[in-house]
This record gives C-alpha cells, structure tokens and sequence, in this order.
C-alpha cells in the first residue's frame, strides 16, 4: 500500500491534488506557497494531471475563478500563503457562504509589515471566522493525507463546505521529508467522485449568491453555522475512514504522552513536533508532562478538548499569533472560552512563540514548561508572556 | 414559491441560500421605497411610450385605453417618467401615509 519516497513536502501536497484527481486549479504564487502551484502547472503542463490550470492576476481572482469552477461542478484545488491569503479575504466568505467545496492549502506565513516570508500563524488566525473548516498538519505527511481528506470532507452532501489545510511556511513548505504518496487506485477509492448537487445547468437555472435583506440573512447565517458545526461528526468519520484505508488516524486533538500528566502544553502546526521531544526529554527526567496538539481549528472541537484537558491541573498553551491590544495569543483565547463555564479546569498559561520564523528549540520548550508551572503557582500580572522577546 | 421570505425558517433555507425559483423577485414589493407617487392627466398623453422605455424599474404598463401607467406594487417613485414625458402627463405628488 502506498510507496515511500523522499520528497519536498510542497511537491508531494501538488501531487496529493493530482491523486485526488482535481479538474481545476486556479492559483498565484506567492512564497512560500510557490513550489506547490509550480509543481502542479509542470503536472498539467506534463500530461500527468489532466486539469485545466488557471493562471491568474492575483489571489482575490485566484478565489474568485475557484468558486466559478465549483460551482460549474468541478473538483477545484488552490494554495496561497499570507498576504495572498488576506487579498483572497473577502472571497473566502463568499466561498463558505455559497457552501462551494473548494481545497485550499495554507503555506502559513507571517503578515507585513515588516516583511517576512517566514511562518508563523497570523494568516491563519486572520481567516478564522471566515467559515471554512481549518485542519492544521505538523508534518508533510499529515499534509498529504489531508489534503485527500479535505476533499471527502468537503465534497460530501452534508458539508459542501470549502476546506483549508494549514502547513508552516518553510517548516514544512521547504524540508525534504520521507512521505507514503498513497497510490492512485486507493485515493480513487477513497474519494467519491465529485457530484457538486447545485452545479450551474442551464437547463435548471437557478440565481447563487443572491441579495438577502434584513428579513432573510439571520437566517442564512444561522443555517451556515449549523452546517459547519455538525461537520464535524462527518470530519472524524473521514478520518476514521482514511485510517482504515492508509493505516495513519488523525483526531480533532491529537494527544501525547497525556496519561496521566498534570502538566500539558497545547500547540498547532509543525513547532509540535519539537514540543513532542521536549515532552520526551521531560518524561525521562521523571516529569509528568503531555501534549496536545489541536488538529481541527473550525469547527473547534469543544466536547473532544474538554475531554482532553478534563484530569490535567495545568494548561500551557503556545500560541505562534499575537492579537494586538487583546488577550495575546488568540488560540489561548479560544481556549480559555471554552473551559470558562467547566467546573473543573486546569490553570492555563499563555505563551506566544515563534513569531516571523523564529526557532523555537527543544531547550526553548522546556523553559516554556518550567516558566509556565511557576506562573501556574504564583500567578502573573500579565495577560500572556513572548517566549524569547529580548528585554 | 410555497413561503414568503418572512416565513421561511433556518431550515428551509437551499444549500448556499441558492433561489431555486426563477424570476421570484417579481414578489418583491420595491413599491415601499416610494416617497413620491406617480399621477396622471391623460387628456395630454400621446401614448408615445417613452416613459415605459425610461422606467429603471420596468413597471410601467399599458392599459386598456392604451396609456402607460406605472404599477405601484414596484414603482420607486423615482420620477424619471415625469422627468422624461414629452408633453407633461405625469407629475409626481408625495406620498401620503
């Protein structure tokens, strides 16, 4: 099953579309996005992916032609990273909005100004309430595989909902990594093929993004949110289904080392994998110490991370986003709102790392840990602390 | 369609808030915007029409002594009729409540 091969994590999520046997690609490059749409104009280009690739303008047209393309009822994959992914905003809720299941990978990226192309998630937290479903990979496999997934995901009849899959910039982006490309024959297994019910017919013509008053848009919104919160249950089963197929299971929250520990850290995307040896480093010392790392961003999964962080005394999370003037890091906002009415929950510690591309190391983690315990017992006048920040 | 807008509930709302049904915007009474109302002196009415062509709403219709006359469920009340008519049928008068 499958065949394992070195390859650039970007090259082998372009060829993860192709294996999902996409009709159309619309995209612009943009770093550290670039080599995944390249990739996939060379497969077009090459005969090796029969799709028509649109080569547009600018991100916002980029979306724009995708929503087009799904609503013609063809599977549709694009990318884009940081600022293209705020230029592409305001069609990113058009896309949601519409239920128009579009795949979009996120190479994520800091935000100007000052430039930067390195990663860090203040692209993924500006896309937050845009109503797309978020999963977030640590590695280049996760990338892979849910990429495959987001088009179950977001092709099946009770979600038609566009899906995003998130990947550190240049963490995962850049790295040669030892990958399980899955075969062909198994992903066209996997996914149904596309049936998009609502597809443009000029026998049955019907008006899709249409003017709603007052009257009406309460409802349309209250009917979208419905929607995304219970795909959540179609989410799991995907991944239930895709572990059954390629033998690798992903979870809303992943959880490591977490028996039993009193002590457990929360992150999203690659820098988890550090935060992983740091736990392993910290357990043979005799620390009980776990982590959990958040997989599904939209729909948050509520029942699943209380479940999660139900027996731990301490939570420290690390966010890798600043929310300027508020509560710091905005993934440890969400958290706290989600425990603020539990009767029981751990103390939780706020840590925001990693900001523009800045390393954060096995070391770094562990003084995030010891840091974060002492702030736990003596408390800080401080909403959140910058790991790392020179004084 | 089987509701009005203001009877439909979240669970009736299509996939995306996609109309299905061509052409409902007929249903839609723009006839509310209106402050000021069309009226007529037919007695100078040449049936030239060219109100009709003018009608950004297009709800002027004829009628059976073949005058146009603008149908108040979507007339505005813009008085571009007025504006254009060639010799002075139409003036416009403020809506009363």
């Amino acid at each position: 099953m499958g065949h394992r091969v070195g390859i650039e994590v970007s090259l082998a999520v372009a060829e993860a579309a192709m294996l999902a046997n996409v009709d159309v690609v619309a995209a612009y490059p943009i770093t550290p996005q670039t080599h995944i749409v390249e990739h996939l104009a060379e497969l077009v280009a090459n005969g090796d992916l029969d799709a028509e690739y649109i080569p547009v303008e600018s991100e916002h047209s980029a979306m724009s032609a995708c929503l087009g393309s799904v609503a013609a009822g063809a599977r549709t994959f694009t990318a884009t990273a940081g600022q293209g992914l705020e230029l592409m905003h305001e069609v990113l809720y058009v896309a949601s909005s519409m239920r128009l299941p579009v795949v979009m990978a996120v190479a994520n990226r800091a935000l100007s100004s000052p430039l930067s192309v390195w990663g860090d998630h203040s692209d993924l937290m500006a896309v937050r309430d845009t109503g797309w479903i978020q999963i977030v990979a640590e590695n280049g496999q996760e990338a892979v595989d849910n990429v495959i997934c987001a088009f179950c995901i977001a092709e099946d009849q009770r979600v038609l909902l566009p899906v995003m899959v998130h990947l550190d910039g240049f963490y995962l982006t850049h790295v040669i990594e030892p990958i399980d490309m899955p075969e062909r024959s198994e992903v066209d297994k996997f996914i149904p093929p596309s049936k998009y019910p609502m597809a443009l017919n000029p026998d049955n013509p019907m008006t899709m993004g249409a003017f709603a008053p007052p009257i009406i848009y309460s409802e349309v919104k209250k009917s979208q949110e419905v929607n995304i919160r219970a795909s959540k249950d179609i989410i799991i089963r995907c991944w239930d289904d895709f572990g059954k197929s390629f033998g690798r299971y992903y979870h809303p929250v992943e959880s490591y080392k977490c028996e039993d520990a009193r002590t457990l850290m929360l992150t999203m995307g690659s820098f988890s994998e550090t935060a992983m040896a740091t736990v392993d480093k910290l357990r043979e010392e005799g620390e009980d110490i776990g982590l959990l790392r958040l997989r599904l961003w939209r729909p948050f999964p509520f029942e699943e991370f209380r479940q999660a962080v139900s027996n731990a005394e301490t939570l420290i999370v690390v966010d890798r986003a600043l929310s300027f003037g508020g509560p710091g890091g905005p993934l440890c906002s969400e958290i706290k709102s989600a425990l603020y009415n539990q009767d029981k929950k751990p103390k939780i510690v706020s840590f925001v790392a990693g900001l523009g591309g800045r390393d954060i190391t096995v070391e770094g983690f562990e003084t995030i840990v010891h840091r974060g315990r002492e702030i736990a017992q003596k408390g800080s006048d401080q909403e959140y602390e910058t790991f790392g920040v020179r004084e | 369609m089987a509701k009005s807008e203001g009877e439909l509930t979240w669970k009736d709302i299509e996939i995306g808030a996609i109309v299905v049904e061509p052409g409902n915007t007929r249903q839609y009474k723009t006839g509310d915007w209106r402050s000021q109302v069309p009226t007529y002196n037919f007695d100078r009415c040449i049936k030239c029409g060219m109100c009709q062509l003018f009608c950004p709403e297009g709800c002027i219709e004829q009628n059976a002594e073949g005058h146009f006359e603008a149908n108040l469920f979507w007339c505005k009340g813009c008085g571009i009729c007025s504006r254009e008519c060639p010799t002075a049928v139409i003036t416009m008068k403020d809506e009363e409540e």
